[in-house]
C-alpha cells in the first residue's frame, strides 16, 4: 500500500452566517447574501483544491465539546437537522454526512496507543455539531467526501492552554501517523475563527454589511499578527504565542483545532496561503491553506 | 405585589440519574432526590417550571424557548454511550412571550426561539424529564448569556418576575448546574466515581450548608469566588445563583433543604429545594446593588469586576449634545437654575397673564447633561437601549422644577403635547408614567411621533399651565 498523504491543511472558520449567506437548498432560512469577502475566500479555496485528489476530510471543530477525552464519530452515516443553538435564526441545515469510520478508528487507536484519553461515538441518534457542518459545507458543498470528525477536548478548560497544546500536539502526531499508514489522501481542517469577541446585538437584517466590522482595534492587530505568522510559515511561533492569543483575543483556538492541525502538518516552515479574511458579527475570520502536497516536490 | 417562586430548585445537569441510575449508588441517590423534588412540586399549586440552564449558552442576548411542543432525541456530547433521550415538552408560550417583552422593557437584548429541532440542552432535558415526566406542568427555558455579568443576570430574573406577576403564574424556579464542575478527563467505571478532589468536596459542602440554611443570597454573592475555586472555566460562569437569588428578592432567609449530594463523573451534583417561608435568620453581611434595568453593552474584558451599569448609563454624553445656551431673559420669562439649559435662544417658560407657556422639556439633567434611563444612541450614533419610563419621569420632574420657579405646580398644567421618537416602542411605558404623574391632575394631552429631537432623548413635552387668580 502506498503511503498516505496530507494534501492540505486548512484553517476554515465555521460561522453559520456563511452558509446562511450562500442559500444552499439544505438550509431553511433565506438571506440576501452578505459576508462576501469570506465567501469569495472560500471560493478561492475550493478552486485551489479543485484538481487535488483526496479521499477524506479530517476535521476538528470546537463545537463538539467533550470534557472526557477526545471523541471520534464512529458510525458510517449521519443524517439529521442541525440547528445552531446560538444563531437558530440563520442555520437550520439538513445534513447527510458519510464518515470514514476506518480512518476514524485508526486515528483513535493511534491516539490511544500514544496515551491520550479517547472514545468512539457510536450512538446513531447523535447530532453532528454545526461547526463541522459549516466548515465542511463551505469547503466541499458537494458533500461527496467522507469525513472524520474529532471532538474538541476541553483540555484548556481543565488545565491551561499550555497543557491543551501538549495534548493537541500529541493528537496531531497520532493523526499524521494514522493517515500516512492508512494510505489515504486527506485534507485536514482546523475549524476556527481568529479573534472571537462578538457583538451582543444583531441587526434587523443579519446580513446588513453596513454594521459589520471587527469588534476592536486590538482584535484586528491580533488577527493580522496571526495571519502574518501563518503566511510566513512560523508555526512554532503560533504555538508559542497561543496562550496569549487565546487570552487576549478570546480566541476559540483554545479548543485545540489550530494546534492539532499544525502538529499534523509537522509544524511546517512553509508559508500558508491566505484565501480570505473578514469579520462576522465582530469576530475575525481567515481562510488559510497549507498546500502540503506541493512541499515535498519542491524540496 | 411582587411575585416570588413557590419553590426554587438547584438540580444537576448530567444524564446519569436519568439514563443509568442503577449503575452507581450515588447516581441512584440523585435520581431519588430528583423524584423527591418532583413530589414536592406536585404538592404545591405551581402551574409552570421556569428554567435557567447553564448548559445553554447564548451570545445575542437572552434566548427563551418558545416552541409550543419541542421534540427531539437528544444524545449527550460526552456520555453518548449511556443512551439517547427522546423528549417532547409543553412550553408555556404565553409566559415565554411575556418574559421576552419584560426583558426588552428592562433594557435586555432578548429573543424567543421557536424552531423545530432546536437543540435543547442536556441539563434542561434531564430536569424536565425527571421533575415533570408527564408534562403535567408547562415549562419555560432561558439561556445563559456568555457575556452577561451579575447586573445583567439580576435584571433577567426581575423581568422574569415581571412576567410571572403580569400573568399571575405560580412558578417553580429551577437552576440547572453542577456545584464543582470538574469531571474526570478520562472515562471511568461507574464504581470509581467520586468528587474529583477533597477541595471541591469541601467547597460543595460549604455551599450546601448555606443553601440548607436558606442563605441563597450569600451563595450568590460568593459566586465569583466559587467559580474561581471549584469551577472549570467554561464559557458559562457560576451565574445561576445570581438569577435564582434575584428571583427570590435577594433573600437570605429562605427555608432550604438538601435532598441529595453525590458525584457524577467527578462533578458535584446536588438537588436542593428552597421555600419562600422565612427561616427567621440569615442576615446579609454585605450587599451588592440590585440593578433594575440594563443599559446596553459592556466591556467584557473586565471579567469578574461587574461594572456599575447605572453609572455607565448616566455618564455625561456632551459630545452628542448641541451647544447649551443661557436661558433668554425678558421681563416675562421664567428661568430655573434647577432645569437643564436650553439648546437655543429661548427661556424655560414665559408668563402671559395667568397662563404659563413652557418651552419643550426633555429628560436631560442640569449641569451634567445626563439622561436618566440612558441616551438613545451612543457617541458613534449607534442606537442603544434606553428606559422610556425613566426618561418620562425625568421630563415630568424637569417640568415641575420650572413650574415651581414660577410659583406653580403640576396641578396647574392644563394642556400637554408630547413628542415621542418611537411610538411603537415607547408609548406604553410613557403612558404608564403619565398615569402616575401628570395624568393624575387631568390636563388635556396630545401625543405625536416625530423623527428626532435635538439631543439623544426619546421624549419631550410642551406644557401650558394656568395659575393664580383670573385678572
Ligand atoms: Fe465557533
Amino acid at each position: 500500500m502506498a503511503e498516505g498523504q496530507i494534501v492540505a491543511g486548512l484553517l476554515a472558520p465555521h460561522p453559520p452566517h456563511l452558509v446562511y449567506a450562500e442559500n444552499p437548498p439544505q438550509n431553511e432560512p433565506n438571506s440576501e447574501g452578505g459576508w462576501e469577502q469570506l465567501r469569495w475566500g472560500y471560493e478561492r479555496l475550493r478552486k485551489s483544491l479543485e484538481d487535488v485528489d483526496y479521499d477524506c476530510i479530517v476535521i476538528l471543530s470546537p463545537h463538539w465539546q467533550t470534557y472526557v477525552g477526545t471523541h471520534f464519530l464512529g458510525l458510517e452515516r449521519f443524517e439529521s437537522l442541525s440547528v445552531d443553538p446560538i444563531f437558530p435564526n440563520l442555520f437550520r441545515f439538513k445534513y447527510d454526512v458519510t464518515v470514514d469510520v476506518e480512518l476514524s478508528k485508526a486515528i483513535h487507536d493511534q491516539a490511544k496507543d500514544d496515551g491520550l484519553a479517547v472514545k468512539m461515538m457510536e450512538n446513531q441518534d447523535f447530532r453532528i455539531d454545526y461547526g463541522t457542518i459549516t466548515s465542511c459545507h463551505m469547503i466541499r458543498p458537494e458533500w461527496d467526501k467522507p469525513i472524520v470528525s474529532i471532538s474538541s477536548n476541553r483540555g484548556h478548560a481543565y488545565y491551561s492552554v499550555e497543557v491543551m497544546q501538549e495534548m493537541m500536539i500529541q493528537l496531531g502526531k497520532a493523526t499524521r501517523k494514522a493517515i500516512l499508514e492508512s494510505g489515504k489522501k486527506c485534507v485536514i481542517v482546523a475549524s476556527n475563527s481568529l479573534s472571537h469577541r462578538h457583538f451582543t446585538t444583531e441587526s434587523e437584517v443579519p446580513e446588513d454589511m453596513s454594521v459589520e466590522h471587527i469588534s476592536s482595534h486590538a482584535m484586528h492587530l491580533w488577527d493580522m499578527r496571526m495571519i502574518e505568522l501563518m503566511r510566513s510559515g512560523k508555526s512554532q511561533q503560533i504555538v508559542n504565542e497561543m496562550p496569549e492569543f487565546v487570552e487576549q483575543a478570546i480566541a476559540e483556538s483554545d479548543g485545540g483545532a489550530l494546534t492539532w492541525m499544525l502538529s499534523a502538518l509537522d509544524m511546517p516552515d512553509e508559508p500558508a496561503i491566505l484565501h480570505g479574511y473578514g469579520t462576522i458579527i465582530g469576530t475575525g475570520n481567515a481562510i488559510m491553506e497549507w498546500p502540503s502536497r506541493n512541499w515535498r516536490e519542491n524540496s | 405585589m411582587t411575585a416570588q417562586p413557590v419553590k426554587s430548585l438547584v438540580v444537576p445537569a448530567h444524564p446519569h440519574p436519568l439514563l443509568a441510575p442503577e449503575k452507581n449508588e450515588g447516581w441512584g441517590k440523585i435520581r431519588e432526590a430528583y423524584d423527591n423534588a418532583r413530589e414536592i412540586i406536585e404538592q404545591t399549586d405551581a402551574d409552570v417550571l421556569v428554567i435557567y440552564s447553564t448548559l445553554w449558552p447564548s451570545i445575542i442576548g437572552h434566548q427563551i424557548q418558545a416552541h409550543p411542543n419541542p421534540e427531539w432525541v437528544l444524545v449527550d456530547a460526552d456520555f453518548h454511550d449511556l443512551g439517547s433521550i427522546p423528549y417532547q415538552f409543553r412550553v408555556d408560550t404565553e409566559l415565554a412571550e411575556a418574559w421576552h417583552k419584560a426583558n426588552q422593557n428592562r433594557g435586555l437584548e432578548s429573543r424567543k426561539v421557536a424552531y423545530d429541532g432546536f437543540p435543547i440542552d442536556v441539563g434542561s432535558v434531564v430536569a424536565c424529564k425527571l421533575l415533570n415526566p408527564d408534562n403535567r406542568l408547562p415549562v419555560v427555558i432561558c439561556s445563559s448569556n456568555v457575556y452577561a455579568n451579575r447586573a445583567e443576570t439580576t435584571v433577567l430574573a426581575k423581568s422574569c418576575l415581571d412576567a410571572i406577576n403580569q400573568l399571575g403564574r405560580k412558578a417553580v424556579a429551577v437552576s440547572i448546574m453542577s456545584l464543582s464542575n470538574r469531571m474526570f478527563t478520562a472515562p471511568i467505571q461507574p464504581h470509581e466515581d467520586r468528587i474529583h478532589s477533597a477541595k471541591d468536596d469541601e467547597w460543595n459542602l460549604k455551599i450546601l450548608e448555606f443553601l440548607g440554611a436558606g442563605r441563597l443570597e450569600d451563595v450568590a454573592q460568593l459566586s465569583r469566588t466559587i467559580h474561581h475555586q471549584i469551577r472549570v472555566q467554561k464559557v458559562v460562569a457560576f451565574k445561576p445563583m445570581w438569577w435564582l437569588s434575584s428571583m427570590n428578592q435577594h433573600r437570605n432567609d429562605l427555608t432550604g433543604e438538601v435532598l441529595g449530594y453525590e458525584p457524577i463523573h467527578g462533578a458535584g451534583a446536588a438537588v436542593v429545594v428552597l421555600d419562600p417561608t422565612s427561616s427567621g435568620q440569615g442576615d446579609k453581611e454585605y450587599d451588592e446593588d440590585s440593578v433594575e434595568t440594563f443599559a446596553g453593552d459592556r466591556d467584557v474584558l473586565d471579567e469578574g469586576k461587574d461594572s456599575n451599569l447605572v453609572e455607565i448609563k448616566e455618564q455625561p454624553i456632551h459630545s452628542q449634545h448641541p451647544e447649551l445656551w443661557e436661558p433668554t431673559d425678558t421681563n416675562t420669562s421664567v428661568n430655573s437654575q434647577e432645569a437643564p439649559k436650553p439648546v437655543g435662544a429661548y427661556p424655560h417658560a414665559r408668563r402671559e397673564g395667568n397662563v404659563l407657556y413652557l418651552s419643550g422639556v426633555g429628560p436631560r439633567q442640569p449641569g451634567t447633561s445626563q439622561i436618566p434611563g440612558g441616551a438613545i444612541k451612543d457617541e458613534n450614533g449607534k442606537a442603544v437601549d434606553y428606559d422610556i419610563k425613566a426618561q418620562t419621569r425625568a421630563v415630568v420632574s424637569n417640568i415641575e422644577k420650572i413650574l415651581n420657579e414660577a410659583g406653580a405646580s403640576l396641578e396647574n398644567v392644563v394642556d400637554v403635547t408630547t413628542f415621542l421618537i418611537d411610538m411603537d416602542r415607547d408609548f406604553k411605558g410613557y403612558n404608564e408614567v403619565w398615569a402616575e404623574t401628570l395624568g393624575a391632575y387631568g390636563p388635556t394631552r396630545t401625543t405625536i411621533a416625530i423623527k428626532a429631537l435635538p439631543t439623544p432623548i426619546a421624549v419631550e413635552m410642551k406644557v401650558v399651565a394656568r395659575f393664580g387668580d383670573d385678572e
